[in-house]
C-alpha cells in the first residue's frame, strides 16, 4: 500500500455518518470506486446504523506501541491458475487482538496456512520477533511460537487432556521413557493458568467444544506460543462459551501474546480486537484501529469490488412456477426456507459459510430428512426422501465439492456421464452403450469437455473438466429444476465464463435454476432473484438490481436479528 | 508393445505370466501340458473361478465376504442331509435349494451390512464361525461320505455336457453371467459407482444399502451352488471342508486385479487371478514342488501383484499437454 493510493481515498474511516475527507484518520482504506463506493456506503448506514457498534466501550486506543512481533512484508502465495495472496502485509503486536476480515475465498485460510507452516510462500517476508521465519512444517511453527486454533479441533478424542496437550514434545525421562508425572503436573499448571473446570486426565471425548478449545490453547502456551491464531474459533460455541472465550483472549492478552482473529461476526470483532486487517481477492485492502473504524467502512472493503464484471443473464420471460419449497427445515441446519421459482428462473442463494445454504439444498433433494415443510412441483406435493425421489421428480443437484460429491474417479467419462440417468439408458436392466455413447457425445460436445476420448479416466482431466462432465451428468438426466452449488469454485476464469454462458442458456430453455453462490458478482449479475441466509434462516430477499453488494453481504452478516440473545445490544434500543 | 507398457495392462501381463508358468512346467513334465490334464486343472479351477467373481462383486463395493467358504460347507452338508432323507428328490431340486439356502445365508450377512450398518469384515467373520458351528450342530459331529450320499447325486458334477465337463460348464455359465451383470446391467454400474465414490453414487439415487444387500446375497447364492458341487464332487461333508478356502478366493481377486478399495476389477482379471493360483495349485506338485513352495510363491504373486498395481496408478497423469494421447485401450504413452 502506497501513500499515494491513500491520498485517493475518497472515504477515510470513521465510525460516525457521514463520511467526511479527514487527513489524519490512522487506518488506511482503499475503497472499490470512489464516487459509487461513497453512494453505496451511505445507503448502507441507512439500513445498518444500528449495527454500528459503540466504540466508546472500546478498549484502550493502541497507536504507537511497541515493534510488532510478527510481520508480514509482500508475502505472494500462486496455486495453478489462481493467486491466492498477493503482496500481502500484516503485522501482529504482543498484548494485541488483530482481526483478520475478509470474504469468502479471500485468502484468510491461506494465510493461516503459511503462518502454520502447511504452505510456503513464493515471494515475500516474515520476521518473528526480530528473526526472519522459516516455516516447513509445524515444528518450524512451535519453534516459532505460532499457534493456530482451528474452528473443528483436530485432536484425539480417545486420549486425556495431557497426551492432547504434550502430543509431539511429551516431557521424557530416564532412558526415554515418558515422564508421565511432570506431564500431568504441567498440565495441572497450564489448566490452572487458564481456570479450566477440568483435570489432566479427563479424556477429550468428554469435553464441550469450548472446553476443547481451551485444552488447545493450553497447547500453544505449552509451547510458549506468543502468537496465537484463532480461526473462526467460535463458530460451534454457544453465547455463553463465547463470554468464556472472550475471557481467555483479555488473559492472553495481558500475558503478552499476540492474537490473529478470524471471524465472519462484527459484533464479535468489534468486541475483542484491538486492530483489524482486510483481504479481499487474495490482497490486503486495509487496516487499522478498531476504535477508528464503523462496521460499515469494513463491509464495503471486504466486498468493494468493481461489480462491472456483469455476467451474462439472458433476459427470460419467465414461466409457470415449477417449484415450491414451503418452510423447509430439519434438526438443527435450517429453518422455514421458502420459496418459489418459475421456469427460466434463477434464484441466487447468497450466505456467508456455513450459513446452511448448501444443508437446505441437501434436504430439498433427499440427501437428509426434512422435519418439516413441503415442496410442490408443478402445484403438486411432491414427496421426496432419496435423491431417487428427487431426479424422479425432475431435480438435478450439481454439488459443492467435486471430489467427494460429484466424480467416480475409476470411471471412465461415459460411465461418470451416464451415472444420474442410468434407467433411461437402459432396457429391462441392462444398459445401452449407444445409448449412453450419443448421451456422452452430446453433453460432452455441448460443454465442450477436453479428452482423449470418451473412456478417458476422469482422474486424468483437470478440474476444469471434471467439473463440466459433473454438470453434463445432471443434465443428462433431463432435469428441469437445476441446483448449482458453487458451480465455478476453484476453476479458472475461462471455464468460469463458460459456465456462466450455459447457465444463460439453460435458462433460456425453460430450466429453473437454484444457484448457490458466494461470489457475490456471479450472484448479482445471474440471478432474477436473490435469497440471503444467515444462521439456517432466509434473512433477506432481493430482486434483480435491487440490492448493492453492501446490502447483500449486510444482510449475510445480520448479527442484530430480532431473536438475537444479547438483547440488551439490539439494535431496537438506538434510534 | 515395451515390456514395461505390456505390465500396464496388467490382464495381458498376467496371461503371459500363467501361460509361461505352464510352459515352463510342461518342459520339466511334458504330461503336465495335455489336453486332458489341463482340461483336468480347468476343472479343479472351476469353483475357484465361480467364487472369486462373487467375491469381486463384493469387494467391488468396498466390501469384504469372509464367510463364503463356511457358507459352502454348511449349504454343501444341508445339501447332502435332505438328498440322505429324500432319495427321491431330483438333483435340480437339490440345486434349488442350495442356492436359495446359500442366498438366504448371503442375505443374512447383507442384511446386518446394509440395514444394521455393521463393517462387512465384522459381520462375516461372525457368521463364519456361526456357519462352521451349525454344520457341527445339524449333522451331530457326523462325516457323511459317499456311502450316504445317492449315486445321481454323486454323478452330476461328473457328467459332461458336449464333451464339456459340467463343472466346467457351469463355471462358464456363471462367468457369462457376471460378465453381463458387472459391465451391461445398471445393478453392476452401481456396485462400481458405491465403490468409486460413494458419496457421488448417493447423489445420483443409487442406494448403498440396496447394492450391499444385493450383492451379498448373490455371493451367498454362488457359494450355496458350489457347496452342493463341492460335496457331491468329492464325496464326502464334515464341518471342516474348504477350510480357508475364503483367503485363497482373495488372493486370487488380488492377483486378477481387484482393488481392496473398491470401484476397481473386471472379470478376466478375476478369472486371470483364479487360473493363476489354479495351476500354481495342480501343477506344482507334478514337478515335486513342495506345498510350502506353493504357498510361498502365491504369497510372493500377491505382493509384486499389488505392487505392480500401485505403479501403474501412480503413472496415470492428467492430460495437461495439448496433443498428448493417453486413450484407454492400450496404455502406452507414445
Amino acid at each position: 500500500m502506497t501513500s499515494e493510493t491513500c491520498g485517493a481515498c475518497a472515504l477515510p474511516l470513521h465510525s460516525g455518518p457521514p463520511p467526511s475527507s479527514d487527513p489524519t484518520s490512522s487506518g488506511h482504506l482503499l475503497p472499490p470506486s470512489a464516487g459509487e463506493g461513497a453512494l453505496a456506503a451511505s445507503l448502507f448506514f441507512e439500513i445498518s446504523i444500528d449495527m454500528a457498534v459503540d466504540a466508546s466501550t472500546q478498549v484502550t486506543e493502541t497507536s504507537g506501541l511497541s515493534a510488532p512481533i510478527l510481520t508480514l512484508t509482500g508475502v505472494s502465495k500462486r496455486f495453478p491458475g489462481v493467486r491466492a495472496l498477493h503482496n500481502v502485509n500484516l503485522n501482529l503486536r504482543a498484548g494485541e487482538v488483530t482481526a483478520l476480515i475478509g470474504e469468502n475465498g479471500a485468502g484468510k485460510s491461506t494465510l493461516v496456512k503459511i503462518l502454520t507452516g502447511i504452505y510456503q510462500p513464493d515471494e515475500g517476508e516474515i520476521v518473528v520477533s526480530g528473526a526472519p521465519f522459516i516455516c516447513t512444517g509445524p515444528r518450524d511453527a512451535w519453534a516459532a511460537g505460532i499457534a493456530a486454533i482451528h474452528q473443528e479441533t483436530v485432536m484425539f478424542d480417545e486420549l486425556s487432556v495431557a497426551e492432547n496437550i504434550f502430543m509431539g514434545h511429551m516431557p521424557l525421562g530416564a532412558g526415554g521413557r515418558i515422564d508421565w508425572a511432570a506431564m500431568r503436573s504441567r498440565t495441572a499448571e497450564l489448566l490452572k493458568r487458564l481456570e479450566a473446570d477440568f483435570d489432566a486426565n479427563t479424556l477429550l471425548k468428554r469435553l464441550s467444544v469450548a472446553q476443547k478449545h481451551l485444552v488447545e490453547i493450553a497447547r500453544a502456551l505449552s509451547h510458549d506460543a506468543r502468537i496465537i491464531i484463532m480461526d473462526e474459533p467460535t463458530s460451534a460455541l454457544s453465547a455463553r462459551e463465547i463470554g468464556d472465550l472472550f475471557a481467555i483472549i483479555a488473559q492472553l492478552k495481558r500475558r503478552n501474546c499476540a492474537i490473529l482473529f478470524i471471524s465472519h461476526k462484527f459484533d464479535e470483532i468489534f468486541h475483542v480486537a484491538d486492530r483489524w486487517t482486510c483481504l479481499r481477492d487474495g490482497e490486503e485492502v486495509g487496516h487499522g484501529a478498531i476504535a477508528d473504524v464503523a462496521q460499515a467502512d469494513l463491509v464495503r472493503l471486504m466486498v468493494g469490488r468493481s461489480i462491472e464484471q456483469v455476467y451474462p443473464k439472458r433476459d427470460v420471460k419467465p414461466g409457470p412456477v415449477v417449484l415450491e419449497a414451503e418452510d423447509l427445515a430439519n434438526a438443527s441446519e435450517f429453518d422455514g426456507v421458502s420459496f418459489q421459482l418459475r421456469a427460466g428462473q434463477i434464484i441466487g442463494l447468497y450466505g456467508l459459510v456455513g450459513a446452511g445454504r448448501s444443508e437446505a439444498m441437501q434436504g430439498l433433494f433427499g440427501l437428509s430428512p426434512l422435519t418439516r415443510g413441503r415442496v410442490k412441483i408443478d402445484g403438486r406435493e411432491a414427496h421426496i426422501r432419496s435423491p431417487a425421489d428427487a431426479i424422479r421428480a425432475g431435480l438435478a443437484y450439481v454439488p459443492e465439492d467435486r471430489q467427494i460429491q460429484g466424480v467416480v474417479l475409476p470411471f471412465g467419462i461415459r460411465a461418470n456421464m451416464t451415472l444420474a440417468s442410468l434407467k433411461a439408458h437402459a432396457r429391462d436392466g441392462f444398459l445401452s452403450l449407444a445409448k449412453e455413447l450419443q448421451t456422452t457425445k452430446k453433453f460432452g460436445g455441448r460443454l465442450a469437455v477436453k479428452a482423449a476420448n470418451w473412456e478417458q479416466k476422469l482422474g486424468e482431466l483437470s478440474g476444469g473438466n471434471q467439473q463440466k462432465v459433473v454438470i453434463g451428468k445432471w443434465l443428462a438426466s433431463g432435469p428441469r429444476i437445476l441446483i448449482l452449488d458453487e458451480p465455478t469454485k476453484g476453476i479458472d476464469i475461462g471455464s468460469k465464463a463458460a459456465v456462466h454462458e450455459f447457465m444463460g442458456e439453460l435458462a433460456s430453455e425453460g430450466i429453473a435454476i437454484i444457484l448457490v453462490s458466494s461470489e457475490l458478482p456471479e450472484i448479482m449479475g445471474l440471478a432474477d432473484e436473490i435469497m440471503v441466509m444467515h444462521e439456517g434462516r432466509v434473512v433477506q430477499r432481493f430482486a434483480r438490481g435491487q440490492a448493492s453488494a453492501e446490502m447483500i453481504v449486510s444482510a449475510a452478516i445480520a448479527n442484530e436479528d430480532a431473536e438475537a440473545p444479547c438483547a440488551g445490544e439490539s439494535g431496537e434500543a438506538l434510534p | 508393445m515395451s515390456l514395461a507398457a505390456l505390465f500396464r495392462h496388467r490382464d495381458a501381463a498376467l496371461a503371459l505370466i500363467v501361460a509361461a508358468l505352464i510352459l515352463a512346467i510342461g518342459l520339466r513334465a511334458p504330461v503336465f501340458v495335455t489336453p486332458e490334464s489341463l482340461i483336468g486343472v480347468l476343472t479343479d479351477t472351476s469353483f475357484l473361478f465361480m467364487l472369486t467373481l462373487a467375491q469381486m462383486a463384493v469387494i467391488l463395493t468396498r466390501g469384504i465376504d469372509l464367510s463364503v467358504a463356511a457358507n459352502l460347507a454348511l449349504t454343501g452338508m444341508i445339501a447332502a442331509l435332505v438328498s440322505r432323507a429324500m432319495p427321491g428328490l431330483p438333483v435340480a431340486g437339490i440345486i434349488a435349494l442350495a442356492v436359495a439356502l446359500g442366498a438366504a445365508l448371503g442375505a443374512l450377512n447383507g442384511a446386518f451390512i446394509a440395514f444394521v450398518g455393521i463393517p462387512p469384515i465384522v459381520v462375516t467373520l461372525g457368521t463364519l464361525s456361526i456357519y462352521r458351528g451349525a454344520i457341527f450342530l445339524i449333522a451331530g459331529g457326523a462325516w457323511l461320505t459317499s456311502k450316504d450320499m445317492n449315486p445321481a447325486f454323486l454323478a452330476f458334477p461328473k457328467s459332461t455336457l458336449l464333451g464339456a465337463p459340467i463343472l466346467i460348464v457351469i463355471a462358464a455359465l456363471v462367468s457369462l453371467f457376471f460378465w453381463a451383470l458387472l459391465n451391461h446391467s445398471r445393478i453392476g454400474r452401481g456396485l462400481y459407482a458405491v465403490g468409486g465414490n460413494p458419496v457421488a453414487a448417493r447423489y445420483c439415487g443409487i442406494d448403498l444399502r440396496v447394492q450391499q444387500f444385493l450383492v451379498y446375497t448373490l455371493a451367498g447364492a454362488v457359494s450355496g451352488l458350489c457347496g452342493y458341487l463341492w460335496v457331491s464332487r468329492y464325496g464326502i461333508a464334515y464341518t471342516d471342508i474348504a477350510q480357508g478356502y475364503e483367503l485363497t478366493i482373495i488372493a486370487a481377486c488380488v492377483i486378477g486385479g481387484v482393488s481392496i478399495a473398491g470401484g476397481v476389477g473386471s472379470v478376466q482379471g478375476a478369472l486371470l487371478g483364479a487360473l493363476f493360483l489354479g495351476v500354481v495349485v495342480n501343477a506344482l506338485p507334478v514337478i515335486n514342488v513342495s506345498p510350502f513352495w506353493q504357498m510361498l510363491i502365491s504369497g510372493a504373486v500377491i505382493l509384486g501383484a499389488v505392487v505392480i498395481n500401485a505403479r501403474s496408478e501412480r503413472r496415470s497423469g492428467k492430460l495437461i499437454l495439448r496433443g498428448s494421447r493417453r486413450p484407454a485401450g492400450n496404455g502406452a504413452r507414445a
